[in-house]
């Protein structure tokens, strides 16, 4: 396209996201793809609209070339991230944001037919509606895939969270029955869940069941190591508890070294054992 | 693998440089690193494994390698996940034997170590070019989980 | 740039603290400070109150033990308190043993561990 072309369609879409910005939105809102809508609402809709309109309105008298405006246009970035996290946090699927970016094209389009009779100049403007939208809603789903993923991230960790809760056995001593393996994410949380309790909670003992625990393999023998070492450092002492005969087999055949660490095969031993270790070194004091 | 200077991908600044050829310089070198992981959002955790980080290995550049350079960065993968990248630089004698200096007696604090076995647990990425007579260079990166 | 707390004296039990900025100087001047007064005042407790350190790394890491040495070599026991659980994990991630120093969760419990009775519950006041 020739640069005196390019300017003309360059001022012809100014007109229309400035002059023609109403009609523009109420044309997109009209053609959104309906079950987002729904739940963006109307006004919300609008004001997407018009944050995006204005930001492609500035970029094109920025002098930037059209084709790079998606990809270097700050206001424009962060007016389509806005459009598409929304969206994702709604539970849109990922096509309906595309879909969305389309309803604008078709908007534009439509726009365009109504500011010039002129078929070069309509033909030239199309495809740079075209390329420019296109270039949108591409990073538009990008946006919305690392959206949906932080969200799943996120609802992963909460998750794990509630999976690992740290009961209140008795005063001063805490349990947490770990469920399922015991990985390095797992881990984290059980360390700093078990961690924040006993400082809350002044725990002078903590045991940590593994009954649920389906395999102990070297990588979550090491893990447990690690969460026992932490809580030593805290100042409390550490059992596990739930250790199973074939457990106890593997732990030994694996030639794995817990002998610096108590531990017992029922929790009602555990608890025994810790109150007895609460017994000798609360000794005459009291409280 | 890591750049061989740290850069921010999507802004195009270089890394902000910090030198450390003084005790001072080893605190506000800790406190440049966890502003900036605060700032990359790390939680508190893991800032802390990231300023321990640094704070071994600008000790070693300060201690053994006469004083040094720590740059530090914001770093994005292709993928878009956000990391802490650091780099610590110094001109010093070098280490002569790596594999001895990663396993050296960090864990009993026997000796005076370097402290780099630890280190690399602590992160996600790690790479250490030396060349004895002409330097160490150890690059981190941690990623936001 | 002080890294130690005043040390307090409470019987035959010395108190003091870390805070953050502990460098090699301050160090020297806080071992030698503690070791001094644990021979003179016939001290046998030392807790060290840690709960405002962030950090701890190979250098803090080697401080405290060397001070839990020197001052069981002196007759006096150890205990730092109040270590924050990021730094706890952290340290158990860099797979570092803190040998020879005794930890409790804060200054009261690390009291109880130095036999530190309440002259009012205990049968004999000390």
């Amino acid at each position: 396209m020739h640069g005196s072309e390019e300017v003309t369609v360059r001022d012809l879409l100014s007109r229309i996201f400035g002059a023609d910005q109403e009609n523009l939105i109420d044309e997109w809102v009209r053609w959104h793809p309906a079950e987002p809508s729904a739940r963006l609402g109307e006004a919300g809709l609008r004001r997407e609209a018009a944050e995006l309109l204005g930001a492609l309105r500035e970029a094109l008298g920025t002098g930037l070339p059209l084709s790079q405006v998606t990809e270097r246009d700050e206001a424009v970035r962060s007016a389509l991230r806005g459009l598409s996290e929304r969206r994702a946090r709604a539970g849109a699927t990922p096509s309906a944001t595309a879909m969305a970016i389309a309803a604008l094209k078709r908007a534009m389009l439509a726009a365009l037919e109504r500011h010039t009779d002129d078929p070069a100049v309509r033909y030239q403007a199309s495809l740079q509606v075209n390329q420019l939208l296109d270039a949108a809603g591409v990073f538009t789903f990008s946006v919305y895939v690392e959206g949906r993923e932080e969200i799943i991230r996120r609802q992963h960790q909460q998750m794990l969270e509630l999976s690992t809760p740290v009961v209140r056995l008795w005063r001063h001593v805490l349990a947490v029955p770990l469920i399922g393996t015991l990985d390095s994410a797992r881990t984290q949380i059980v360390m700093s869940s078990l961690l924040e309790a006993i400082q809350a909670h002044e725990a002078r003992v903590a045991i940590i069941d593994i009954t649920g625990v389906s395999t102990v393999d070297t990588a979550v023998a090491q893990h447990l190591l690690q969460t026992v070492s932490a809580v030593r450092l805290m100042g409390a002492e550490c059992l596990i508890s739930g250790v199973r005969p074939s457990i106890a087999q593997t732990i030994t055949q694996l030639g794995i070294d817990l002998s610096h660490i108590v531990t017992r095969s029922s929790l009602a031993d555990a608890l025994a054992t810790a109150m007895e270790l609460l017994g000798d070194r609360t000794g005459a004091v009291t409280g | 693998m890591l750049p061989d200077e740290l850069t921010d991908p999507e802004r195009d600044i270089p890394g902000r440089e910090h030198p450390v050829r003084a005790e001072e310089d080893l605190l506000a070198a800790r406190h440049a690193v966890r502003a900036t992981a605060v700032a990359a959002g790390f939680s508190i955790i893991d800032q802390t494994k990231i300023v321990t980080a640094a704070s071994e290995l600008v000790r070693n550049a300060y201690i053994h390698g006469g004083g040094g350079t720590m740059t530090i960065a914001v770093v994005r993968d292709g993928r878009g996940r956000v990391g802490l990248g650091l780099s610590v630089r110094d001109e010093g004698p070098g280490i002569a034997d790596v594999e001895q200096a990663m396993a050296d007696g960090f864990s009993t604090g026997a000796g005076l170590g370097h402290g780099l076995g630890g280190t690399k647990r602590l992160v996600d990425e790690f790479t250490i070019d030396t060349t004895p007579g002409r330097g160490t260079t150890v690059a981190i990166v941690r990623w936001k989980p | 740039m002080s890294a130690g707390l005043p040390i307090l004296r409470l019987g035959d039990i010395l108190i003091s603290g870390l805070l953050s900025d502990l460098d090699d100087t301050t160090a020297l001047r806080f071992t030698d400070e503690l070791t001094t007064r644990i021979a003179d005042e016939g001290i046998r407790g030392v807790i060290l109150d840690i709960s405002q350190l962030e950090i701890i790394d190979s250098f803090v890491a080697r401080v405290l033990m060397q001070l839990a040495a020197t001052g069981r070599l002196l007759g006096a026991r150890m205990v730092v308190a109040g270590m924050r659980p990021a730094v706890a994990i952290t340290l158990s991630e860099l797979g570092l043993r803190l040998t020879g120093v005794q930890t409790a969760l804060n200054a009261e419990q690390a009291m109880e561990l130095l036999g530190w009775r309440r002259p009012e519950e205990a049968p004999h006041a000390s």
